[in-house]
């Protein structure tokens, strides 16, 4: 059987769903092991036992989050020699798709990213070119390196849970020499709203929106769903960066995207273009984005969001 | 200051992108310099005009691996300013992975440390058509560099670099010693367009042609001989299609509402 390992960085309290679908994933590859970062705390170690996770495997040094990158990929790929794994996984985060590079090169791997699911035999799914193709990828090397893209694996407990066996590997003297540090760190407050890049639906606002996310925060709020932005709506300081969807914001592919006062330049579908059910309201009828929208609506964004959230709210009591 | 700037010819995303022929590799008709090393080429010329500029002996030497039609990719990138070009090319590099692309480039840039020290490479957050993100951390763990990336900003002094990076949770201050490898977001600047002058001056720059002897790179190590990665199967997926569009007539809300509960969205 396969041996597969797992990087989950810094999980905190509870393991967060993207890391339960990593670890569902490594089950049905094979034996799974995980390279912890951080606390273990009663919680993570409860769901490790959950998932059917074999051996948690530990770092010997405890300053790995004070650099960016390289440290971690050093004591992933020596975790990945320790564990024998065939095939190691991480988030598809722009963090861990970096580690994802490094390890592959300390291992001889060859690295797929983006990838949405993984057959028995090691072929990899991902969609490439802003989503216009389909794609089957392997690596050619003994072991490789896949990145996974949240929400496409559903998280599942393992039949039988397992008592997990607890390892440290010693982390590559040297790996911090050459690593740049971080200095300072501030932490962001929270929306409270769903993560956008696993969200079942978002609602995102565009320069149509003029200032004013009120309309799309409180669409969203009425169908519980997270906040999207174009670049032109976060270039304009309406709403933070973090917000936004594109080629170099994130790529979201949920059940519903509500596209408002937003045109659809190219660089916008690339972002959004997979979602299963596109809905637009836009004033001018020219917008690109009616081209792949399977609702649009030519109007004005402050009559017909606010209208939808009243209905909305009545329908739901 | 030295600066190597990696620019890459990608097929236009205006257009429709086509996987084609052996190992489905992307058509490259219609490429243009793919507008995230932009802000890249912004950044060096930057930090290479707060010295002086080129009077001054900073250089911004823009690298691109690629085949003949890469050279366009170089040739803009000295029209908006970089001093001088560097083309690597070989058949051999064709269909190359990112490991053998970051192997190819490692090379390169040693290639070009030989004379007088490299004190950075800088390039985009991604590539447009790849979108991997992993050449600029493959090529600082090849080169045994720092890594500095996502920067949206970017300060040298002293022979060291202070970026931010923006992760999804917190920004971050990151602090490197020189030579590093920097990669940058679409946040950092405004790059500039060529003008007349850039364009005239470009004429005059050099532009040097590399290929895999002289880098000391074997044909097998690149290319798909060399890649640890292969793409077995590509297909187009449908292009959406439009739906049903109306036009607002004080009801639209409500009908909207309506559409989601037949979608058994709500
Ligand atoms: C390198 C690069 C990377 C980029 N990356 C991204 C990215 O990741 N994501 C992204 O989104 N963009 C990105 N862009 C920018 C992209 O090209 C567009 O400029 C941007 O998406 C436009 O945002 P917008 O549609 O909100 O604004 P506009 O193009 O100005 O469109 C606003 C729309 O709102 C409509 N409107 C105005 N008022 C109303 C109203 N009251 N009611 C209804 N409709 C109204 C208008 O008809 C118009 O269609 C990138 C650009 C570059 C060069």
């Amino acid at each position: 059987m396969a041996k597969v390992l797992v990087f989950i960085d810094n999980p905190g309290a509870a393991v967060k769903k993207s890391y339960l679908e990593l670890l569902t994933l490594a089950r049905s590859l094979g034996e799974g092991a995980v390279a912890l970062n951080g606390e273990l705390s009663d919680g993570v170690a409860a769901a490790f036992a959950e998932y059917g996770v074999n051996t948690v495997v530990r770092p010997s040094a405890q300053d790995l989050d004070d650099f960016l990158v390289a440290p971690k990929a050093a004591y992933v790929a020596a975790a990945a020699e320790t564990t024998g794994a065939g095939i190691v996984l991480l988030d598809n985060s722009p963090e861990g798709k970096e580690i994802a590079a490094r390890v592959g090169i300390r291992l001889n791997a060859g690295v797929i990213t983006d990838v949405v699911a993984v057959d028995a035999d090691g072929t990899a799914h991902k969609s490439v070119l802003a989503g216009s193709y389909n794609t089957a990828c392997r690596a050619k090397t003994p072991v490789s390196v896949v990145t996974l893209k949240a929400n496409n694996v559903a998280a599942e407990p393992a039949p039988v849970p397992s008592t997990p066996e607890t390892v440290t590997v010693e982390v590559p003297a040297g790996s911090t020499a050459a690593a740049a540090r971080i200095t300072a760190r501030e932490q962001k407050v929270a929306s409270g709203r769903p993560d956008l890049t696993d969200a079942r639906i978002v609602v995102a606002g565009g320069r149509g929106l003029d200032g004013d996310f009120g309309p799309v925060e409180e669409l969203a709020d009425a169908l519980g769903a997270a906040v999207g932005a174009s670049r032109a709506a976060t270039d304009a300081g309406w709403i933070s960066h973090d917000a936004q969807v594109g080629q170099t914001g994130k790529t979201v592919s949920p059940q519903l995207y509500i596209s408002a006062g937003i045109s659809g330049a190219i660089q916008q579908k690339a972002g959004m273009q997979t979602s299963k059910v596109i809905v637009a309201v836009n004033k001018d009828a020219e917008s690109p984005v009616f081209e792949i929208a399977d609702f649009g609506i030519i109007g004005d964004v402050f009559d017909v969001l606010p209208q939808a959230t009243a209905e909305i709210k009545k329908r739901k009591g | 200051m030295k600066i190597i700037v990696l620019v890459k010819h990608v097929p236009d995303a205006q257009f429709d992108r086509h996987l084609n022929g052996e190992g489905y590799t992307t058509d490259r008709d219609e490429s243009i310099l793919s507008e995230l090393d932009e802000y890249a080429l912004e950044a060096a010329l930057q930090l290479a005009e707060a010295r002086g500029g080129s009077k001054a002996g900073n250089q911004v030497i823009a690298l691109s691996m690629g085949p003949s039609g890469a050279v366009n990719a170089i040739k803009k990138a000295l029209q908006i300013g970089a001093t001088e070009g560097v083309h690597l090319t070989d058949d051999a590099l064709s269909g190359s992975d990112a490991a053998a692309t970051s192997l190819a480039l490692a090379a390169a840039v040693r290639y070009l440390g030989q004379s007088s020290t490299v004190d950075l490479v800088i390039t985009g957050m991604a590539s447009t058509d790849g979108e991997t993100s992993l050449v600029p951390a493959q090529l600082a763990e090849r080169l045994d560099l720092p890594q500095v990336t996502f920067a949206s900003s970017l300060e040298v002094s002293g022979g060291r670099l202070t970026a931010r990076r923006d992760a999804d949770t917190s920004s971050e201050t990151v602090e490197a010693p020189l030579p590093a490898v920097v990669s940058v977001t679409d946040q950092i600047n405004e790059p500039r367009y060529p003008n007349f002058k850039g364009i005239i001056a470009a004429k005059r720059k050099s532009i040097t042609t590399l290929s895999l002897a002289d880098i000391g790179v074997e044909p097998a190590q690149v290319g798909f001989a060399g890649s640890w990665t292969a793409v077995t199967n590509a297909e187009e997926r449908p292009p959406r299609t439009a739906g049903t569009i109306i036009t607002d007539e004080g009801d639209a809300g409500i009908k909207l509402v309506d559409f989601l509960a037949a979608q058994k969205l709500l």
